[in-house]
């Protein structure tokens, strides 16, 4: 049977892409954002994952104003690099797992969770930036990737605890797949950042400390966090975090912290990074 | 945590975050069009189409004069007065060739050379940024 062995979270910040990308990661500037991933890159080469179940938002990228879904999932072969306005990231095509993506679309629907599924689509630096900094600079990626894609654009955004709910229909979709494969569910964005209006570059250290606190030692209280208080507190784009709580739903109750990275800034934002096995 | 939220107070809460605009309904209906012009810049042709001639291009869209306005003038504090979400405007900046620490710096009044030393120095302190009605 397929099994959820570990997760982990990570800011997706465009930037750290294109840092990789122009081959400025030893610069000053860059450095201290890179090396928190250092241990992460090291661990996952021990790890080797089969499928890496991806949560992140499109930036307006493969999906406009059109259709705006909660929450997709990815059910293609592969995934095309998004041109996001200055060309497509040089980064290898992200291949799919169709067959347990279809799974976990089917048996998340007979769970009461309506997921739209998505046979086409270009997939952005939600989803690539996180790849880079897992896997590095590579001609192929390593693992197949499944894109759950959750609209944390136009409000109201799925809640913390809907996002949690989610996280364990995932985890008992992968439980029922047949195929023994090792898969890895990766939370990304955050964490405290905003992008637009006066207020832009609010950075909020103790927050976003307290709630890498509480992945491990409160969840309860991060699921029943209203979307105020990340406005509030984590600024305007801080929001994401909510993907974070897909990951942790998925892990289940009891889980361990292994690594831990956070820095700022990563131009308008705080990085956050953290790697968690559940003990079961 | 199933218990039926007051999607009201839900909304008005946004309007008590300082220097915020939140991409609610309403402004996701407001700024329709203007979101949906940025998007057409993801493709290579159509920005060399806009860059050719600015105008001419926003003038195939059913955009309101201060939509075009803000645009021409990238003002994005006023495109997103009138609807533009920071994720589409991002293509009009990307064209321009600038980042978005440049586009999120010019919001704020400060020079790119300013903002980016806040940042460098922790961010913008979130103190008396909560809640213009609490003050803190």
């Amino acid at each position: 049977m397929a099994r959820l062995t570990a997760g982990l979270t990570t800011s997706h910040i465009p930037a750290v892409g294109a840092a990789m990308d122009l081959g400025k990661t030893s610069e000053a500037y860059w450095k201290p954002v890179f090396a928190g991933y250092e241990w992460t890159k090291a661990w996952e080469v021990g790890q080797k994952p089969d499928v890496v179940i991806l949560v992140y938002n499109d930036h307006a990228s493969a999906f406009d104003m059109k259709v705006i879904p909660t929450f997709a999932i990815g059910c293609a072969d592969s995934f095309p690099i998004a041109d996001e306005g200055w060309g497509p990231r040089p980064v290898p095509q992200v291949e799919g797992h169709a067959d347990l993506a279809w799974h976990i679309a089917q048996s998340c629907i007979l769970d009461e969770f309506d997921m739209t599924i998505i046979n086409e689509m270009a997939v952005d630096h939600g989803l690539t930036v996180p790849l880079s900094l897992i896997f590095g600079q590579v001609a192929t990626w390593p693992a197949r990737v499944i894109p759950i894609a959750v609209n944390v654009v136009t409000y109201p955004p799925p809640t913390g605890n809907r996002c949690w709910l989610l996280g364990e229909a995932i985890a008992r979709a992968v439980a029922s797949y047949e195929e023994d494969l090792n898969v890895q569910i990766w939370g990304t964005g955050g964490m405290s950042h905003q992008l637009q209006g006066p207020r832009a570059g609010l950075i909020n250290r103790e927050w976003d400390t307290a709630f890498l606190d509480k992945l491990t030692a409160d969840p309860e209280a991060l699921r029943a966090m209203p979307h105020i208080e990340y406005l509030r507190e984590a600024g305007s784009e801080g929001i994401e975090l909510v993907m974070w709580l897909i990951m942790r739903g998925a892990l289940g109750p009891k889980i361990r912290e292994l690594h831990r990275h956070y820095h700022v800034p990563a131009s308008n934002t705080a990085v956050g990074h953290v790697v968690l096995e559940p003990t079961y | 945590m199933s218990a039926p939220r007051d999607i009201h107070g839900y909304l008005a809460d946004f309007d008590d975050i300082p220097g915020t605009r939140v991409f609610t309904a309403r402004r996701a209906r407001q700024g329709y069009h203007l979101n949906q012009f940025a998007m057409s810049l993801m493709k290579a042709e159509n920005r060399e189409r806009f860059k050719a001639d600015e105008a001419g291009y926003l003038d195939q869209w059913p955009l309101t004069d201060a939509q075009k306005t803000a645009v021409l003038a990238r003002d994005y504090n006023a495109m997103l007065e009138e609807g533009g979400n920071i994720y589409f405007l991002a293509k009009i900046f990307s064209t321009d060739g600038k980042s978005f620490q440049f586009a999120a710096g010019s919001m704020t009044g400060m020079s790119q050379e300013d903002y980016a030393a806040m940042m460098i120095t922790g961010g913008r302190s979130p103190e008396g940024q909560r809640s213009i009605k609490d003050k803190r």
